[in-house]
């Protein structure tokens, strides 16, 4: 026969990948992949956040503070917030936060305490040595981050203000702006502004409570709630209030803004526990951020956000499903 | 590159847009017979079928998404019975699916006059889907109020042409038999 049957499987020389291609082909995807992800990077973190515009900050590392689990990257930090100031969106604060100018800042102290007054953020910062710590930030909405945070520890900075015997609680506000921020402008929210937190005294006192003024070894990017905020990691993120300007001690348990809007889905102490779901959220596992679509990243939420040891005796006594 | 484009949080990110898209067609399916009585070109109506399908299309991915990543595929009985807003958006799905099977044409002529008091179903699916999605507001309800304006609009004309009879699904069509059969 002069047409030599091939048999079906046979295929051509021209069909065949040479061996360069064949070895290049893996560095070419990794290449693409690399370079696709090199493009997307700056489109997620908004034009309008120069990370240059943060100052360095000199502290401490506190390792008995901190965890050694894989942190989130900066980038997600810093573009994926709830801020509701500035939007609803997650990525709405790191695209308007700009817009708010954190320098000068001064807060205002005042309540059942010997010395209220207003005082600018340098001068309470300085008599003060700054420390990083790391720390597990779990949301309500089931997600949560590991986040190296540098501040004071609260306890040393409310003491500064000598509260007295009737101080049962501390009270704190967010900055109220509608001019610097958007979403106190928005007709439809139905936040009661300015945003309001509070922690009993002892809560406030606990070692692990923190005055929070950096991450990642500068200064808070505003959607992080510049230039102080809180940082509770035993409770859920709502608690940690951003971007501080007055601080109260009182005598009576302070209305909180969550409460205030739905008193049957979010309580005062809002402890993590995951054996008590949000009507909305389950909350016995998290997403650990970043956590991909082929890759999910759950992780099985604890009890006090794994700190049980440092504060569990604070709710001695107390039904943590009434209360929480 | 999910991780890039959707943040660091791709999971949440697609189960919603997906849910809003599967609404957005809903209303969009209900814009044609009002477009058509406007415009008198029978082309709305013929596009609304592929309008509907693609709504459920993207519904079914907006729900596999939300099983796959936002719930694991864990404590699936707990989801579905004990959350109201999780109630609400499958009682807006589950409408759709017999929507989907009898929209052949085929199944319209068999259906006849039937055919089209069960696709009055669709009205329930986007107000199902509208409480679904207003119920899981946390303080900013604008864009919902838009979604809500729109639907309210294209419920009031059913309403204005035929009637409560022209709302309720799998009611005896109304002596209006003309008006019934483009509502």
């Amino acid at each position: 026969m002069l047409i030599p049957r091939r048999p079906s499987w046979t295929i051509s020389h021209s069909e065949v990948t040479p061996e360069r291609v064949f070895l290049n082909r893996r560095k070419f995807m990794a290449g693409l992949a690399l370079g696709t992800a090199g493009l997307c990077a700056p489109l997620g973190l908004s034009a309008a956040f120069r990370p240059a515009d943060l100052k360095e900050l000199e502290y401490t590392p506190a390792p008995a503070f901190s965890t050694d689990e894989d942190k989130t990257p900066f980038e997600d930090v810093v573009r994926y917030n709830n801020f509701y100031e500035f939007g609803t969106a997650k990525d709405d604060p790191a695209r308007y936060a700009h817009e708010m100018s954190v320098d000068p800042w001064s807060v205002q102290v005042d309540g059942e305490c010997d010395r209220p007054g207003t005082y600018a953020l340098e001068d309470l910062l300085k008599p003060h040595a700054l420390e990083e710590r790391v720390y597990r930030l779990r949301c309500v909405e089931a997600w949560s981050m590991v986040i190296p945070w540098i501040g004071v520890p609260l306890a040393d900075m409310l003491k500064r203000f000598e509260p007295n015997s009737r101080a049962k609680y501390v009270y704190f506000e967010t900055l109220h702006d509608p001019d610097q921020m958007r979403g106190q402008r928005s007709l439809f929210s139905t936040v009661d502004w300015p945003y309001r937190e509070g922690l009993r005294m002892d809560e406030a006192m606990n070692e692990l409570s923190f005055f929070t003024v950096g991450l990642y070894g500068k200064t808070l990017p505003n959607q992080n709630g510049a230039p102080f905020r809180l940082v509770v990691p035993w409770k859920y993120g709502f608690k940690s209030i951003k971007s501080i300007v007055r601080i109260r001690f009182q005598e009576e348990q302070p209305a909180t803004t969550w409460e205030m809007i739905a008193p049957q889905e979010y309580g005062f102490y809002a402890n993590v526990n995951p054996e008590v779901d949000h009507p909305r959220w389950s909350q016995k596992r998290e997403r650990r951020l970043p956590s991909g679509l082929l890759s999910p990243n759950w992780v099985e939420t604890q009890k006090f956000n794994g700190y049980g040891e440092q504060v569990a005796h604070l709710y001695k006594g107390m039904d943590l499903r009434q209360n929480y | 590159m999910a991780a890039g484009l959707l943040g660091p949080d791709p999971g949440q990110e697609l189960t919603q847009a997906l849910g809003l898209a599967a609404l957005q067609l809903l209303i969009a399916t209900l814009c044609m017979t009002p477009m058509q009585r406007w415009t008198g070109w029978v082309g709305w109506v013929r596009i609304r079928r592929m309008l509907g399908l693609c709504a459920f299309f993207y519904a079914c991915l907006h729900v596999l998404s939300f099983l796959q990543f936002m719930v694991g595929w864990q404590d699936l009985w707990a989801t579905f019975t004990t959350r109201p807003y999780i109630i609400a958006g499958s009682v807006a799905f589950l409408v759709l699916i017999p929507l989907s099977l009898t929209s052949t044409r085929g199944m319209m002529r068999r259906l006849g006059p039937n055919w089209k008091r069960l696709h009055r179903l669709a009205y329930l699916s986007v107000v199902a889907a509208w409480v679904h999605f207003v119920w899981q507001a946390r303080s900013d309800i604008g864009e919902m109020l838009v979604y809500g304006l729109l639907i309210a609009v294209l419920l009031w004309f059913r309403w204005r042409w035929n009637g409560w009879r022209g709302l309720l699904p799998l009611t005896a069509s109304n002596s209006r038999a003309n008006s019934d059969r483009v509502g």
